[in-house]
């Protein structure tokens, strides 16, 4: 752990801030995805709200940068680069034992699921194999976007990763679980995507966006748990076959 | 019912036909971005500022924004002052025509309808005190693709038989001076923009046909993107690492055909940009028609700042 640390404090001394718009700047602190990276980007994001205060609008961090997007009637451009300049520096990182770790129960079944033979062909193992593998790891949470509550999560095993579908699913259920390259995720609700779908989860991720309070935070790990259709029930999971297939 | 509850039931406004798309609108979701939940509110925020002050509302308070009309319809209940601003939409108060850009007194029974785009794209329709809508995560604002905001709480569009009803009665009548109101754009219109970092990504040659030819607005556009079709834009990055996207952020996926990213953008996203719209630019395109012929222009974070704030200076 000592290592990561120290490999992440030598990447860290390049920090640059770049404009991204007339009142929005781009703090950039890594070129590559790592989940080291997150004790650094959730630090950068603690210490930039209370460096804007009432000024920040909104701040948006992702596996590698955070955009701040701050009020121009309260703050100039060139204030803003110094109060971001200021505030980064002498930046360390969060403990990312911190995040919490989140237990998934998914109903992985081809009729909610319908790329898991796909997938485990691929992967020159069986559906069940997969399903272990699936769950065999603590995916960490990387950034929230696409939708309310989405988190990009990874890194998924390299004999899994499956390219997104040529043809992107106009409609894929809310809870569907999928994998895009080494990256996993959870639809929050009903939404057009291109992820292959291995199974489905009842867990209401928009609702918790909705009120402000995502269920999953830049950082957290999730862990996927394989449940039967009659648990997935019981819960009152939503067993309706996926409409479309690719 | 109490006599009062009963007065207050009659008050209100019917939705009798719909066009192809009237929202609930207000300024936005603002502190939400790193929930992934979108911003949303009124595209032209200058004209939708216009309509609340002409009622002399809080300059946020939610409004309907009507694209294209489209004999979009409304039977009021009781006497009401709407405002309205923004695109000239061929609105007419029982057959006759309405003048944009102004208040109006509504009869009971009198009907209103948006017939289609003479000039502009979005018309923005004030209320006295703003609409009843409910709140979440701080905004009105009406996303469809998030199913957030709206009468219905789906963010889902009017539809025929929703009925509209507004907090108070119009605290000012007021008349916008001759000149000062919104402004539709017309073809070669300018559009500044703030270059970002990644602009040095792009080719020498795709750099000089950005800013020196006009790029038309394609009919592939709405309240996420606007995509402008012109010459192929190239450069060593396809694309990038997800981050985070302002308003305006001119991206360009590998056809090399600019998207303008607008309120209801994805929060994060991974094509290299050019860089972003102004604020005020963004409202200009948000009006832009199909076919319109619209020029980037370069400006300064600086000077784009300079010139919002001085926007603002109008209704203070």
């Amino acid at each position: 752990m000592k290592a990561l640390i120290g490999r992440n404090a030598e990447r860290n001394t390049n920090v640059r801030v770049e404009t991204a718009a007339m009142d929005a700047l781009m703090v950039r602190l890594f070129n590559t995805i790592d989940e080291t990276n997150m004790a650094w980007v959730i630090a950068a994001d603690q210490t930039l709200r209370k460096a804007f205060g009432a000024a920040l609008i909104d701040l948006v961090p992702s596996y590698t940068t955070l955009l701040v997007h701050y009020d121009c009637q309260q703050v100039t451009h060139t204030n803003a680069l110094q109060l971001i300049h200021k505030a980064l520096s002498g930046l360390t990182p969060v403990d990312t034992q911190a995040g919490e770790l989140h237990d998934i129960p998914v109903w992985y079944d081809e009729s909610v699921g319908p790329e898991l033979p796909m997938v485990a062909k691929r992967a020159g193992i069986s559906v069940d194999e997969l399903i272990k593998q699936h769950c065999n790891h603590d995916y960490c949470v990387f950034a929230l976007g696409f939708a309310p509550g989405y988190g990009f999560m990874g890194l998924v095993d390299e004999a899994l990763a499956t390219p997104r579908l040529k043809t992107p699913r106009r409609k894929v259920a809310a809870g569907s679980v999928g994998i895009a390259d080494r990256q996993t995720a959870i639809y929050p609700l009903l939404s057009p995507g291109g992820w292959n779908i291995l199974g489905r989860t009842n867990v209401p991720l928009f609702e918790y966006a909705k009120r402000g309070d995502p269920l999953f935070r830049p950082g957290d790990k999730v862990r996927f748990r394989a449940i039967s259709r009659a648990e997935f029930e019981a819960d009152g999971g939503d067993t309706t076959p996926m409409e479309e297939r690719p | 019912m109490s006599h009062a509850a009963m007065n207050e039931a009659r008050k209100g406004m019917l939705v009798k036909q719909v066009g192809p798309l009237a929202l609930i609108q207000d300024a936005g979701r603002f502190g939400v971005g790193h929930l992934g939940v979108t911003q949303g509110g009124a595209a032209d925020w200058i004209s939708f500022r216009w309509a609340n002050w002409l009622l002399g509302n809080s300059l946020n308070s939610a409004a309907l924004e009507i694209v294209m009309g489209g004999g979009l319809s409304f039977e009021t209940e009781s006497e009401v002052r709407l405002a309205l601003t923004g695109a000239d939409l061929d609105a007419q108060l029982d057959g006759k025509p309405l003048a944009p850009n102004s208040s109006f007194k509504l009869l009971p029974g009198q009907r209103l309808v948006f017939r289609q785009p003479r000039q502009g794209l979005r018309a923005y329709l004030a209320f006295p005190g703003g609409l009843n809508a409910p709140e979440v995560l701080g905004s009105r604002a009406c996303t469809a693709r998030e199913q957030i905001g709206g009468l219905h709480e789906d963010g889902k569009p009017l539809k025929v038989g929703d009925r509209l009803t507004w907090k108070g009665t119009a605290p000012a009548v007021r008349r916008i001076v001759e000149g000062q109101g919104p402004r539709m754009p017309a073809s070669g219109c300018h559009l500044p923009i703030v270059l970002g970092s990644q602009i040095a990504s792009f080719s020498g040659h795709s750099l000089f046909q950005a800013f020196n030819q006009p790029w038309t607005v394609d009919n592939r556009a709405d309240r996420m993107g606007v995509r402008l079709t012109g010459p192929g834009l190239h450069g060593s990055l396809t694309g990038i690492i997800s981050e985070g996207i302002p308003l305006g952020a001119v991206q360009i996926p590998p056809d090399g055909q600019p998207i303008v990213l607008m309120n209801d953008r994805q929060t994060i996203g991974g094509y290299p940009r050019l860089g972003a719209l102004t604020a005020i630019a963004c409202a200009t395109l948000s009006q832009c028609l199909p076919g319109t012929e619209v020029w980037l222009t370069p400006v300064s974070a600086s000077q784009a700042q300079d010139d919002y704030r001085d926007q603002l200076k109008v209704w203070s």
